[in-house]
Parts: structure tokens; C-alpha cells; sequence
């Protein structure tokens, strides 16, 4: 059994898919902060492969042919950017300041916190990325030598920090505007909190969908900059 | 057909992506090159919407599947990970409020200052 399924070449996409299936339907069933789908099939996926024993070399045989599909789908991100141009055209200072000083704080924050907690420079650049959709996070990571997947859980973590809490961080914050919103949700915390700011709002929606590009493109500048610091 | 040409289209700017990404000695992953030619095909009418729509969206729709192989490559790094646990937790957490406070503010300040220029 257990070599059937580690020799299968559907095995670990088969098993990623299905975790997924039953994430979104946990979440559709429960509506509970924590029953995000991805979050659900993640757990889900390592503790299958713990208990039977499947090293994750031989999952990611299989399961590698989905995240091929990485790059494309990032390529595809100029689509809902191109659909939003005329809101972006009509407030692009604000839109590109908002970003920008997002990326520039995130950069700098995580410098200054690496350096109280006295990290190495791997630790460090594994960081840098923390706040831009996976999709960006994962080859920039790997452009910077970092630990890639300890890159894909911090911006996992951040992700469920603005798609549990999103709406509520913004109203703390006092952030009123729905464009600064959704500029505010999409540069913090990515896709992930997107799918809460589509839910706030349409203009919400929107203006997190365009954030994730454009932050993640000037994070790349910035980490660029940064790289060395450490 | 259409959707075979549409999959052909992403793919190829895919493939000049990662070109230039070998070409040039930057950490800009191929998939930000890709991006960029695909919007600034969009916006100089090269490559039109209906061309690449339908295969795009649902590249996007199934994005959170992609995520979950390299997440789940965290059993193989969990020792590595450990060392400095508190630490990515702490700064992920403050760095997160700390950007949406500073993304938000911006945005908002500059759009109100604007709007009352508009109205002068």
C-alpha cells in the first residue's frame, strides 16, 4: 500500500487537491476563524504523510506538477491588474505612495526586528518576503538562498493574520477609505487576505488584487537593497 | 482551441520570463518578468483580454492549490525552523500591523489631500 502510493504519480497531487476539497468544505460547514481551507489542507497533507510514513520527496514527485503551474498563474496576475487600470490610473500617487511606503516599512521592520532577535543572515532573507503573495515569495526566496519553505509559512502565517482579521486590523488602525482598505489588506498580507478584502468590499476587493502585484514587483527592488544588510 | 491558445500565450511569456531571469543578474523571479510583459502587452493592445482571459482566471481560481506542496516542505525544514520559531512569529505578527498601518495611512492621507485639492 505504501509503496504503491509512494511510487503513484497522482498520488501527492491527488492528496493536496483532496485536503483542499475538505478544507473548503470544513469552512463552509463551520465558519471558524481558524477552518481556512489552505490552512485545513496543509495540517491535513503533513499529517498523512507522517502517518504513513511517506517521505516528502516522493509526495512532491507528484505534487510538484501542480505548483509547475506557479509561474503561469503569477504571469496571469497582469489580467486583474490590466482590468483595474482606470481606478488605478485615476489615483495612482495615492496607490503607489500607499504601497511603496507598505514595502519600505516591511523591509525595514523585519531588518529591525532581526537584528533585536539576532538572526543569521538565511533566517534573515527567509523573511524578507513575508508580506507578498507565495507565487512572488517562493522565487524570490530562492533568489536570496533562503530557506524557501520557512519562507512559505511566514507568509502563510501573515496570510491568516489578514484573512482572520483583516476587516477588524483596519478598523484598529482607523483606515476608512475603502481604497486605502483594500491598499492596506493587499500589501500586508497578500492573496490571503485578498479573498477577506473581496468580501469587505468590491473596491476593497480590487485595490487588495492590485496590490499584490505591485507589492510584490517593489518588494523584490526592495529586498534587493536589503539583501545585505544583515 | 481558444483555451489551448490562451494556455500557449501565458506559457510562452512564462518561458521569456524565465529567460531573462537566466539572462539577467538579478533575483527577479521569472514570473514578475512574465508578469510585466503580460501587462504591458494588455495595456499596448499586443496580446488582447479575450486572448488570454478565460485560461488566466482560472489559473488564479486554482492558485491556493500551488501553495500547498511547498507549505507542506515544512516537515523537511521543521529543525531548521525551530531555531528561530518565536522570532518569525513575533515579527511576522508586528511587521504585518505595522505595513497595513503604513500602506493604509498613506493611501488614505494622499487620496483626501487630493480630493480637497479638487475641490479649491
Amino acid at each position: 500500500m505504501k509503496e504503491a502510493l509512494q511510487d503513484s504519480m497522482f498520488f501527492g497531487a491527488a492528496l493536496s487537491i483532496g485536503t483542499y476539497i475538505l478544507g473548503v468544505l470544513i469552512k463552509r460547514r463551520w465558519n471558524f476563524f481558524l477552518f481556512n481551507p489552505l490552512l485545513l489542507s496543509i495540517t491535513a497533507t503533513i499529517s498523512v504523510l507522517l502517518i504513513l510514513g511517506i517521505e516528502y520527496s516522493e509526495y512532491n514527485n507528484s505534487a510538484k506538477y501542480i505548483t509547475y503551474l506557479l509561474t503561469p498563474a503569477t504571469v496571469a496576475l497582469a489580467i486583474p491588474l490590466y482590468e483595474q487600470i482606470s481606478l488605478l490610473r485615476k489615483n495612482l500617487t495615492a496607490i503607489i505612495a500607499g504601497i511603496a511606503s507598505g514595502v519600505l516599512t516591511s523591509s525595514l521592520s523585519i531588518f529591525l526586528m532581526s537584528l533585536a532577535f539576532s538572526l543569521n543572515h538565511t533566517q534573515y532573507v527567509t523573511l524578507l518576503p513575508k508580506s507578498i503573495t507565495t507565487a512572488i515569495g517562493i522565487s524570490l526566496s530562492a533568489e536570496l538562498n533562503g530557506y524557501i519553505a520557512i519562507t512559505v509559512s511566514s507568509i502563510i502565517i501573515t496570510g491568516l493574520i489578514g484573512n482572520i482579521a483583516g476587516g477588524l486590523l483596519c478598523r484598529l488602525l482607523r483606515i476608512k477609505h475603502p481604497i486605502a482598505k483594500g491598499i492596506a489588506i493587499g500589501t500586508s498580507t497578500h492573496v490571503m487576505g485578498t479573498s477577506k478584502a473581496m468580501e469587505i468590499g468590491e473596491i476593497e476587493g480590487a485595490m487588495s488584487s492590485l496590490s499584490i502585484a505591485v507589492a510584490g514587483c517593489m518588494t523584490v527592488g526592495a529586498a534587493i537593497l536589503f539583501e545585505w544588510w544583515i | 482551441m481558444k483555451y489551448i491558445a490562451q494556455f500557449g500565450i501565458i506559457i510562452a511569456i512564462s518561458l521569456i520570463g524565465e529567460l531573462l531571469n537566466r539572462a539577467i543578474p538579478l533575483p527577479i523571479p521569472a514570473s514578475i518578468y512574465g508578469m510585466a510583459i503580460l501587462f504591458t502587452a494588455l495595456c499596448t493592445k499586443t496580446i488582447k483580454l479575450s486572448q488570454v482571459k478565460e485560461t488566466g482566471k482560472f489559473l488564479i481560481l486554482i492558485m491556493p492549490l500551488m501553495f500547498i506542496a511547498p507549505a507542506t516542505g515544512l516537515i523537511e525544514s521543521w529543525s531548521t525552523m525551530q531555531e528561530f520559531i518565536v522570532a518569525l512569529l513575533v515579527i511576522s505578527a508586528i511587521s504585518t500591523v505595522l505595513v497595513a498601518a503604513a500602506a493604509g495611512h498613506i493611501t488614505q492621507l494622499i487620496i483626501k489631500h487630493k480630493g480637497k485639492e479638487d475641490k479649491k
